[in-house]
């Protein structure tokens, strides 16, 4: 396994689509194809997520990444029926923000690790507020890259508080990569520096049912 | 004791001044100074004007700007600003939908830009207040740029891999409005023009693809610029293509908190001074001894042997620092950066 995802990781940079396809198919696993998918395309994810904190990989490899993998399920995988059985409900927004780009660049990591994501575009306090308790979300990620719009994100915890609802707020963006203690600041309950991180921490707090 | 133009330009040529230089870029909170909302200070060159000369009575930093919000640029071809009260304004939809649609695309005409004029309005009138004493910095979003705010990251991304073709195009228009651009901010009045990079940062790019696109665009475009230029990476990384910038004429460079500050200059070696690090985000919770310790931190990493203006690492400070950390800044900088900084060699 550690020998595929480093000839996945050199592919995926590449922007080598067949050469990703062949290793992914090749990799099989006795839980079958889709399994084996997460597990690599995670595992690889991961690791090109840190080689950017690092200064040692570029923005716009890990969308290109991202992007060839989701490129990769819809081509080789059966189209999936529902959620997994067990899984946490999950959404993501862009919070009072234009920018979209982290908001995607964590969706399709979240697909490669086979997740289902609501996915609420851009979105203000009192939409999300009625979203996220319609669709009766557990985690809420939110991606933002303005100042203004990170530290917005408290009055919606508050509100989220008041309403009494039990969700987990995971943040990321350009701000708190700035500023370390920013999301304990705004509330959040976890915070991540790069887009992969997000599967990580919706792992950790769905306490191992997915 | 030298005027703040001297200072610079003594930073700029790699050599020690009398102190430290010290760009602070209070953009926005000339509004504050001015009891205006954000988008009434920003419609007015008066305004802006006013402000500046204020800020820097207040903090007595080497430089005024003339830079409002890089929205701007897309303003000028067409496409929507968005203001709010607490932070900087945006940009909205993006105003090129397809790459197709970049065939009919046309420039804007600086001197027929209504945006545009206001801003080489705003230079002119700050240069009349400056004269010989402070330089005016004017500045331009680099071709290479420029696309995230006319078509959006993910669309422009898709663009630079899959449309080949079209992001040609592309650059060979936004060259075309850069020149036209930093040409008449220098003809009004700006002493130096920033060329704002960002995306050719190997935080965003990784540096092959910056060899292949933003570095030989920005080469061009600085060629043609008539005045002394500097690149800013807004705050992404520049450490591994310093070598590729010191070919495109720039002076200066500017460096983000993500590197060490002491690294980037060593690695300029003398071909490009170094403007930074200080974390615009982070400063918003500084106390008056954090911001002591950051500001002496920055001058004992650069300021040996000159060729180093510290300034923030994104070129603006957000709405949300206070006056209080402004001026702890300000009062270090005069207190430790007075050349020659023999107290780097004993303390820290
Ligand atoms: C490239 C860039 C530009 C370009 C393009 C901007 C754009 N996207 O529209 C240009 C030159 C146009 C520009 C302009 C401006 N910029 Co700018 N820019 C940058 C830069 C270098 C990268 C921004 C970017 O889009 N990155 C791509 C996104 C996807 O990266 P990211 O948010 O870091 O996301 C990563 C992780 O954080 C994580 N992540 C993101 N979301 C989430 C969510 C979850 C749940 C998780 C787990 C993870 C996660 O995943 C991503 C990858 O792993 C940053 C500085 C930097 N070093 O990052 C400044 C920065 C974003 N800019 C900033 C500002 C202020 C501006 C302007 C407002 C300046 C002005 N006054 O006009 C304008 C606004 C332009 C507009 N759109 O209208 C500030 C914003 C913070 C602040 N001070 O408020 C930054 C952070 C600089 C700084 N250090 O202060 N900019």
């Amino acid at each position: 396994m550690p020998h595929t995802v480093g000839l996945l990781i050199d592919a995926l940079l590449a922007l080598d689509r067949s050469r990703v396809r062949r290793i992914l198919l090749e990799a099989g696993s006795p839980d079958g194809l889709e399994a084996a998918f997460e597990e690599l395309m995670t595992t690889a994810l991961e690791e090109i997520g840190a080689e950017w904190e690092k200064g040692r990989v570029a923005l716009s490899q890990i969308y290109m990444a991202g992007r060839i993998c989701e490129e990769a399920i819809d081509e080789l995988l059966p189209p999936r029926e529902g959620g997994r059985h067990g899984a946490p409900r999950l959404a993501i927004a862009t919070f009072d923000d234009y920018h979209m780009l982290g908001k995607r660049l964590v969706y399709s990591m979240l697909r490669a690790a086979g997740y289902q994501v609501f996915d609420y575009g851009r979105a203000e306090l009192e939409s999300l507020l009625f979203r996220v308790r319609e669709d009766r979300v557990d985690i809420l990620l939110l991606s933002v890259l303005m100042l203004p719009a990170a530290l917005h994100i408290a009055d919606l915890r508050r509100r989220i508080d008041q309403a009494g609802l039990k969700l987990k707020v995971i943040v990321g963006g350009a701000p708190f990569r700035f500023d370390a203690t920013l999301w304990r600041e705004v509330g959040a309950d976890a915070m991540g520096r790069t887009a992969s991180d997000a599967i990580t921490l919706v792992r950790r707090f769905s306490g191992g049912i997915a | 004791m030298m005027t703040s133009l001297q200072r610079i330009a003594a930073a700029l040529a790699c050599r020690e001044p009398d102190r430290v230089p010290f760009f602070l870029l209070p953009i926005l909170h000339g509004a504050r100074e001015l009891g205006l909302t954000i988008r009434e200070y920003f419609s007015r060159p008066r305004h802006v004007v006013e402000g500046q000369l204020r800020l820097r009575r207040k903090y007595g930093h080497d430089c005024l700007t003339a830079f409002t919000y890089a929205a701007l640029e897309v303003e000028a071809w067409g496409g929507e600003v968005i203001f709010r009260d607490d932070g900087p304004p945006n940009a909205g939809a993006p105003i090129i939908r397809s790459a197709d649609a970049i065939g009919q695309l046309v420039p804007p005409e600086v001197g027929r830009t209504d945006c545009l004029l206001q801003g080489l309005e705003t230079l002119r009138m700050l240069k009349e207040a400056a004269g010989d004493e402070v330089p005016v910095i004017g500045s331009v979003i680099a071709p290479f740029s420029l696309p995230v705010m006319q078509l959006g990251f993910e669309a422009y991304l898709d663009l630079i891999y899959d449309r080949p073709d079209a992001f040609a195009r592309l650059m060979a228009l936004n060259e075309e409005f850069c020149v036209a651009w930093a040409n008449a901010q220098l003809a009004a009045g700006a002493s130096s023009i920033t060329y704002v990079d960002p995306v050719g940062s190997p935080t965003i790019v990784p540096r092959e693809l910056y060899l292949r696109t933003g570095l030989p665009i920005a080469q061009r475009t600085l060629a043609r610029i008539r005045g002394t230029t500097a690149i800013s990476f807004a705050s992404g990384r520049c450490l591994g293509i310093i070598d590729d910038v010191a070919t495109t004429g720039a002076a200066a460079v500017s460096v983000s908190t993500d590197e060490e500050l002491g690294a980037v200059k060593r690695a300029c070696r003398g071909r490009l001074a170094v403007v930074g690090n200080l974390n615009g985000i982070a400063m918003r919770s500084w106390s008056e001894a954090d911001a002591g310790r950051a500001v002496k931190r920055a001058i004992a990493s650069a300021g040996p042997g000159g060729g180093f203006i510290l300034s923030d690492n994104h070129g603006e400070i957000p709405w949300q620092v206070p006056e209080s950390v402004l001026l702890s800044i300000s009062h270090a900088v005069h207190t430790w950066g007075n050349y020659p900084l023999t107290w780097t060699q004993t303390d820290e």
